[in-house]
């Protein structure tokens, strides 16, 4: 089925469709015959952007593969929120081993099916952001240097949350975190060079990567779906914001996901063979500004002592997204 | 139960040289051992192997101090490693050189030996000359085999056939030969003397 | 069929023989010939329907290969000193979760300062992760070990290491008996694994369990190694058995018969043991040696039975707890409680230093002769002096800077490992 946004025009919004369209351009949460991979009654927080993003990457990854897949989880929220035994909201074998070893493990599973004849049977490896792009780093380039027959799947939360909200190599810069607290003259995370995985898996040159948010599930469904569609190492990083630990309203999961999109904080795009090949085009430029103050983390930066020196960072940053990737809309580029 | 002692620098084949004595001695139906002392594997550095022969199966793993047998395939080792360190009275001695042993400032050493186990060999030019490589290896173990009569000469160019097929095998086999004719004119001349 | 082989590759034909379906390799000396030897059997054909992945860390390897064994075919893989402390952590997962991986460790000390010769300090700090450590004290053994490491492992679901010692075995060419594959076949059934990622039937492997049950949990994982104490005999008599050799097994009692003295060890230094023991015999002392074959777990009973008529034993060791004292003489005393003997521990050939003949018989006669203090840890030809100097000379100066250089220096030496 070729991709088709829909726009749903009572709201402006895009989202995941709904039960009027064509089956065929029905999204697989629309289905009933979904396979609630990641079923209801575990225990995530209200408003959990990774419990979203895992069910529908799972859903969608299962109805590529016919229901013949197996998933290979890290240490992290997704792994403790699903699953204290004899509970499990698994309805898909899966095995959790270490934080640091998900893409490795991974790729033992692809290889002892292949070596068994079955790679019917694909892999998808998850983990977040610390299993990823700390811990798990390592592992994760070794499978993709491989090509190993595995997606793998990035929920990042920009944080450890698991843990009581400690910062990550993916938390951005200015955050508070409870080890980058608002004590000193350097309040919230230090700004660095980043660490944009996506782009560090384009330079494995691997089949393909691609980014999404919880704001634009279609989107992430579609690019599930196409990862499927490869043999060898695929990269999918989803941006998924955490209540919890970024201090928003459980509410504001889905507008916080897309503010990061619209203000460019968050470029969205997909990559073939090391190539960018789609970027998903921002719809109304917003500034940062909007995006950070429903967040405690960012709430040093517009108190009684405001930094609208951190703020003019932020957005530079985020100005450096729009121009690197292309991202502002048709016609304002 | 003899043992052997084989000095060389890495790159020289003092590991191959005491695997492949073990081997000419199993296949003769003998029960042996090699084993080299190893570094990080360097080229040049002074390298170690040892290689036990017995009748009985050998338990033991410790390294041979006091050889009955020692090779050194690279005199420049005399003036670095104490190389005859435990090597018994009775004890052979195959040196590669083209000098004589007294030229190497052997003489004293060498008169604490039994005359007949003790013998120079240019080994490196043998090599040159069969194999169109300075690897004395070959004809080391073609000299041990005529100094010591521990394994046959035939067992030695097997090992070294089998472990080395087509020309370079058949080149270090002749390499062997020729020093093992090399080993038993010398002797030969000594009696006569 | 009998070859003059050395131990990497006769190890590598023996795991070849055993078929496994996912070979995890990341190379450290003195492991290393056994990975390339399989990555060749693999590339030829000889190893058929097997996956070798070429992984970026050990931890990653045994991180493929609880992710192979979860997918039910049997995995391998083969270490060494830093490598199997960087799997630490997986080593303990793959037991946790009970996938019967198998692996070599070619023993090699730990650093710093780093060593790349053999002593047992790797397995030995591995020695409580619930992996059956079986010690090998030839390359014969080491091929038989093997073979009956994958039978072991495949019907507890339990992983197990065989040790052998790097370089002194790894690299000796030794003679070696191997098997045909009809044999191995006839021996090693096919793998049914007792859990599996299959999405027939979905499982959940591997999920978080609380102070309700942790505990009887992890009793259950003691209770299979106890079992375990009583499947290799089993095992090692089938052996017996079909190829005609006593391997494997518990322990190994040697000339033990009438022995006040006693020599337990685990590993290559046993041969050399062995030797010395039938020297001292010849002389007319009533000495005997105790060879560990398996270390984990610990076989308590069968070294109690041992030791029983035993007035002296004298623990060799090639690792020690520092600050503690020996690792394998405390588990002697444990299984010796209450029995009137004597333990003395040995701490011998670190880092590679050879366990020669000569240092064993001053050892053992000072023993005899109740020349060694029991209550103090032994150090076989340890300079006592060189230390003392270097304690000297560090007292004097503000920054006296590392030791260990200080201490070559002041035997003046290069730590090269040649022989000397």
């Amino acid at each position: 089925m070729t991709f088709q946004e829909i726009k749903l025009y009572q709201t402006g919004t895009f989202v995941v469709g709904n039960r009027l369209l064509d089956p065929q351009q029905r999204s697989v949460q629309a289905r009933t015959g979904r396979s609630n991979s990641l079923t209801s009654g575990h225990r995530a927080c209200q408003g959990c952007g990774e419990a979203l993003g895992a069910r529908y990457v799972l859903d969608a990854a299962m109805r590529a593969t016919d229901g013949r897949l197996v998933a290979v989880n890290s240490t992290g929220c997704l792994e403790v929120f699903s699953t204290p035994y004899p509970e499990s909201s698994w309805q898909l074998p899966w095995l959790h081993s270490l934080f640091g070893n998900g893409p490795a493990v991974a790729s033992g599973v692809a290889a002892a099916l292949r070596a068994s004849g079955r790679d019917d049977i694909r892999v998808i490896g998850q983990a977040g952001d610390g299993g990823t792009v700390d811990i798990g780093f390592g592992t994760l380039s070794g499978m993709f240097e491989r090509n190993d027959d595995v997606l793998f799947v990035c929920y990042d939360n920009e944080g450890y949350m698991n843990t009581g909200v400690q910062r990550s190599g993916a938390t951005p810069p200015g955050a508070a975190t409870n080890t980058t607290k608002v004590l000193g003259h350097h309040p919230g995370n230090a700004f660095g060079q980043g660490k944009s995985v996506p782009l560090i898996a384009m330079a494995h040159e691997i089949p393909y990567v691609a980014t999404a948010t919880v704001a634009e599930l279609r989107d992430l469904e579609h690019k599930v779906e196409k990862a499927m569609t490869f043999r060898g190492a695929r990269y999918l990083h989803v941006f998924v914001p955490c209540p919890l630990g970024w201090g928003a309203a459980s509410a504001d999961t889905i507008k916080l996901a897309r503010l990061a999109k619209e203000t460019g904080i968050f470029p969205v795009f997909e990559a073939e063979g090391g190539q960018v090949t789609e970027v998903s085009r921002i719809r109304r430029q917003v500034p940062v500004e909007d995006y950070l103050r429903p967040q405690r983390r960012y709430a040093h930066l517009f108190g009684d002592n405001p930094r609208p020196d951190v703020v003019a960072r932020i957005q530079a940053g985020a100005d450096r997204n729009i121009a690197r990737f292309g991202l502002l809309p048709e016609g304002d580029a | 139960m003899f043992a052997v002692r084989i000095h060389g620098r890495g790159g020289q084949g003092a590991v191959t040289a005491a695997e492949l004595l073990s081997v000419a001695a199993f296949d003769e139906g003998l029960h042996a051992q090699a084993f080299p002392t190893f570094g990080s594997e360097r080229t040049g550095a002074p390298v170690v192997s040892f290689c036990r022969i017995d009748t009985r199966p050998i338990r033991s793993h410790e390294p041979v101090a006091e050889p009955d047998a020692l090779v050194v395939q690279d005199p420049t080792l005399l003036h670095q490693v104490d190389v005859f360190a435990g090597l018994k009275p009775d004890g052979f001695l195959v040196v590669n050189t083209s000098a004589t042993l007294d030229q190497l400032g052997l003489a004293e050493l060498v008169e604490t030996l039994t005359p007949e186990h003790v013998v120079a060999v240019p080994a490196t030019d043998i090599a040159r000359e069969h194999l169109g490589r300075p690897l004395p290896n070959a004809p080391l173990l073609g000299a041990l085999a005529a100094l010591t009569g521990q394994v046959s000469l035939s067992s030695v160019t097997d090992a070294i056939r089998d472990r080395f097929p087509g020309q370079v095998g058949e080149g270090n086999a002749h390499a062997a030969e020729a020093a093992y004719e090399h080993v038993l004119t010398t002797m030969r001349r000594l009696t006569d003397a | 069929m009998r070859s003059q082989v050395e131990g990497s590759q006769a190890v590598a034909r023996a795991v070849t023989l055993c078929r496994p379906q996912v070979v995890a390799a990341y190379p450290i000396s003195p492991q290393t010939h056994i990975v390339e030897s399989l990555s060749d059997r693999v590339r030829t054909g000889e190893l058929a329907d097997c996956e070798y992945l070429l992984v970026e860390s050990e931890f990653g390897a045994m991180s493929a290969c609880i992710g192979a064994s979860a997918a039910g075919v049997r995995s391998y893989t083969a270490t060494s000193s830093q490598g199997l402390l960087f799997m630490a952590e997986a080593l303990f997962n793959a037991s946790g979760l009970g996938l019967p991986v198998v692996m070599t460790v070619a023993n090699r000390a730990i650093g710093a300062p780093i060593n790349i010769w053999n002593d047992h300090s790797d397995t030995m700090a591995m020695r409580d992760c619930g992996w059956v450590q079986l010690f090998a004290e030839s390359n014969q053994r080491a091929v038989d070990l093997h073979l009956q490491a994958f039978r072991l492992a495949e019907s507890l679901s339990v992983p197990v290491m065989v040790c052998m010692d790097g370089f002194v075995l790894t690299h000796a060419v030794e003679e070696v008996d191997l098997p045909t594959q009809d044999e191995v076949d006839a021996f090693l059934p096919r793998f049914l694994p007792q859990q599996q990622l299959d999405p027939e039937e979905p499982v959940t492997i591997g999920a978080m369990v609380g102070p309700e049950a942790f505990t009887e949990v992890k009793y259950l994982m003691h209770a299979k190694q106890l079992a375990a104490l009583d499947e290799i005999p089993v095992i090692a008599a089938e052996f017996r058995s079909r190829f005609g050799r006593d391997s494997g097994g518990l322990v190994r009692p040697y000339r033990l018969e009438d022995a006040e003295t006693v020599v337990v060890a685990l590993g290559s230094v046993l041969g050399t043991i062995e030797d010395v023991v039938d020297e001292m015999r010849e002389l007319g002392v009533a000495i005997g040696a105790l060879g560990i074959t398996c270390f984990r777990p610990w076989p308590a009973a069968e070294v109690r039975d041992a030791l029983h008529r035993a007035a002296r034993v004298v623990v060799v060791e090639r690792a020690f707890a520092v600050g503690a004292g020996g690792i394998v003489g405390q588990n002697v005393r444990d299984a010796t409680r209450g029995l009137p003997l004597v333990v003395h521990d040995v701490v011998a050939g670190l880092g590679g230093r050879a366990v020669t003949r000569a240092s064993l018989h001053r050892l053992l006669e000072d023993v005899v002769a109740d020349r060694l203090d029991p209550a103090r840890l032994h150090f076989l030809d340890l300079d006592i002096a060189l230390v003392e100097r270097e304690l000297t000379r560090a007292r004097g100066g503000r920054r006296p800077g590392p030791h260990a250089e200080s201490m070559l220096r002041e035997i003046g030496t290069v730590a090269s490992g040649a022989y000397d």
